[in-house]
């Protein structure tokens, strides 16, 4: 865990209803600087419908959000989805630029680089994702994983202060989870703030700061791994963490 | 008279027609794609006063003959002191029904993209207007291709309809030129292989340009 205690994203009782559904029933939390903090919890419980709330691309009914003490506000959204990374269950590729067009992409056209400072940065980004060879290809000729650290590379070059992961290897088969996860595994090690949606465990315990358990609009509990694990609050907790577990491995990381 | 003969003869009559046939068909179609985009894009995202107008300009013009419309704009305006040339008339009717075919097919396009490219693009800090010109449309337009160039072809073969509009284009050259001579079948055959020539050619230079926008995953399907 960081030594600084800057909080970069604060949740403070955020309520989400889809017509008659109330997804979110009042959700706070909050994320230092570094920090990493993973979200489990049961389809349908609101984890994607959280993160998407953060920056607006479905935004909250009630509730305020924070990305380093400014409010996220509909007014400042778009500067503050330039530091706020996204990274998707589908990687979101756009499929007629190539893998450095979608790195560069944002730097070029929101943030307005220079093209050759652009192109640097871009370059720069897919090689600490392991992909500089890759550069020119286009999505359709690149395997799921490989899509996927061109995501997390596009969200890097933005130079965000935090970024959100939405099951980033649950559409990816087995053998290309491990070249995704520690691409993350590296981010974290340098200090980048996350907040992830996933259920590879093995993530989770080694990775992880903090494992918030929600469930139908809660969070049913929140804490360091060992603790959920070892000694969680709630019978309801180890159950879910049993399940997983026998449906994902312990994630022998 | 030989064939080979009448087409010699024919040949800068038939010439100046062609000239204006193409002219008429290259500043349609660049004329009418352009106004397409922007009723493509009302269609798909505008709001809705925007969207029903299109809609209903849209239908009317596909729900209509081509000639009628070239009609009633030639023959229908002058009563009302409004006197447009035919090459006018032609001008404006062929690029009002190339804007609303082009339309149709750039929206269903647009509809096939997958709908979280926007999204994405968003989360990047686009607003939806700049998503919708750096991501949308490069990929929409791609998409569009092999119907445009079935547009193109359709077009330079309607503006045959000009000559019912006093236009002198290549079939209006032709009937002149028969006029005189009596040779119809002929000449009219001649006409026909001047057309299919030009469908040919520019058949031809639309597959090359489509091989060079050719990316992978954007294979064009006829
Ligand atoms: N745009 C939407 N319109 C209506 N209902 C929605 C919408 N998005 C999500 N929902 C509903 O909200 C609930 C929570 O969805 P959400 O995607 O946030 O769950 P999740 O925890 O991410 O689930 P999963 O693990 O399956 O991804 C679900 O019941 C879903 O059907
Ligand atoms: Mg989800």
């Amino acid at each position: 865990m960081s030594e600084e205690k800057k909080t970069i994203l604060k949740i403070e009782d955020l309520h989400k209803s889809f017509g008659d559904n109330e997804v979110l029933k009042g959700v706070s939390l909050s994320l230092n600087k570094g920090e990493n903090k993973v979200i489990i919890g049961p389809s349908g419980t609101g984890k994607s419908t959280l993160l998407n709330n953060v920056n607006r691309l479905v935004p909250p009914d009630r509730g305020r959000i924070y990305l380093d003490g400014e409010e996220i506000t509909s007014q400042n959204i778009n500067k503050m989805r330039q530091e706020i990374g996204f990274v998707f269950q589908d990687f979101g590729l756009f499929n007629h630029l190539t893998a450095l067009g979608n790195v560069k992409v944002g730097l070029t056209k929101v943030k307005k680089m220079d093209k050759q400072d652009a192109q640097d940065l871009a370059m720069e980004e897919l090689r600490r994702v392991g992909l500089e060879e890759s550069a020119e290809q286009y999505p359709a000729e690149l395997s799921g994983g490989q899509k996927q650290r061109v995501g997390i590379a596009r969200a890097l070059a933005m130079q965000p202060k935090l970024i959100l992961f939405d099951e980033p290897t649950s559409a990816l088969d087995p053998e290309l989870i491990g070249e995704v996860l520690n691409v993350m595994k590296n981010l974290a090690k340098e200090g980048m703030t996350m907040l992830v949606v996933t259920h590879e465990m093995g993530f989770a315990r080694t990775v992880s700061d903090e494992i918030i358990f929600m469930e139908n609009g809660y969070i049913v509990e929140q804490g360091p791994p060992k603790q959920l694990f070892n000694n969680p609050d709630t019978e309801r907790t180890r159950e879910f963490l049993f399940k997983l577990t026998e449906l994902y491995g312990e994630g022998d990381e | 008279m030989e064939i080979f003969d009448l087409f010699i003869e024919a040949w800068p009559l038939l010439f100046k027609g062609v000239q204006l046939t193409l002219l008429l068909t290259v500043i349609s179609i660049i004329a009418g794609t352009t106004i397409a985009i922007f009723l493509a894009l009302g269609k798909t995202y505008g709001p809705k006063y925007v969207k029903w107008p299109i809609v209903v300009f849209i239908e009317i013009i596909r729900g209509t003959p081509l000639l009628a419309q070239l009609f009633i704009l030639y023959f229908g305006l002058p009563p009302y002191g409004l006197n447009l040339s035919g090459f006018t008339v032609a001008f404006i009717g062929f690029t009002v029904n190339c804007s609303a075919y082009t339309a149709e097919y750039l929206r269903g396009s647009i509809m096939s993209i997958e709908s979280n490219q926007l999204r994405v693009a968003q989360s990047l800090g686009m607003t939806k207007w700049q998503g919708i010109f750096n991501v949308i449309l490069p990929q929409a337009l791609r998409r569009v291709v092999p119907s445009w160039t079935n547009e193109f072809i359709y077009l330079l073969k309607y503006t045959s309809l000009a000559y019912m509009i006093g236009t002198h284009e290549l079939m209006t050259q032709a009937k002149f030129f028969a006029s005189r001579n009596y040779e119809f079948f002929k000449v009219y055959l001649i006409v026909a292989l001047f057309y299919l020539v030009l469908v040919v050619f520019f058949t031809n230079i639309f597959s090359w340009v489509e091989r060079q926008f050719k990316i992978p995953g954007f294979e064009f399907e006829h």
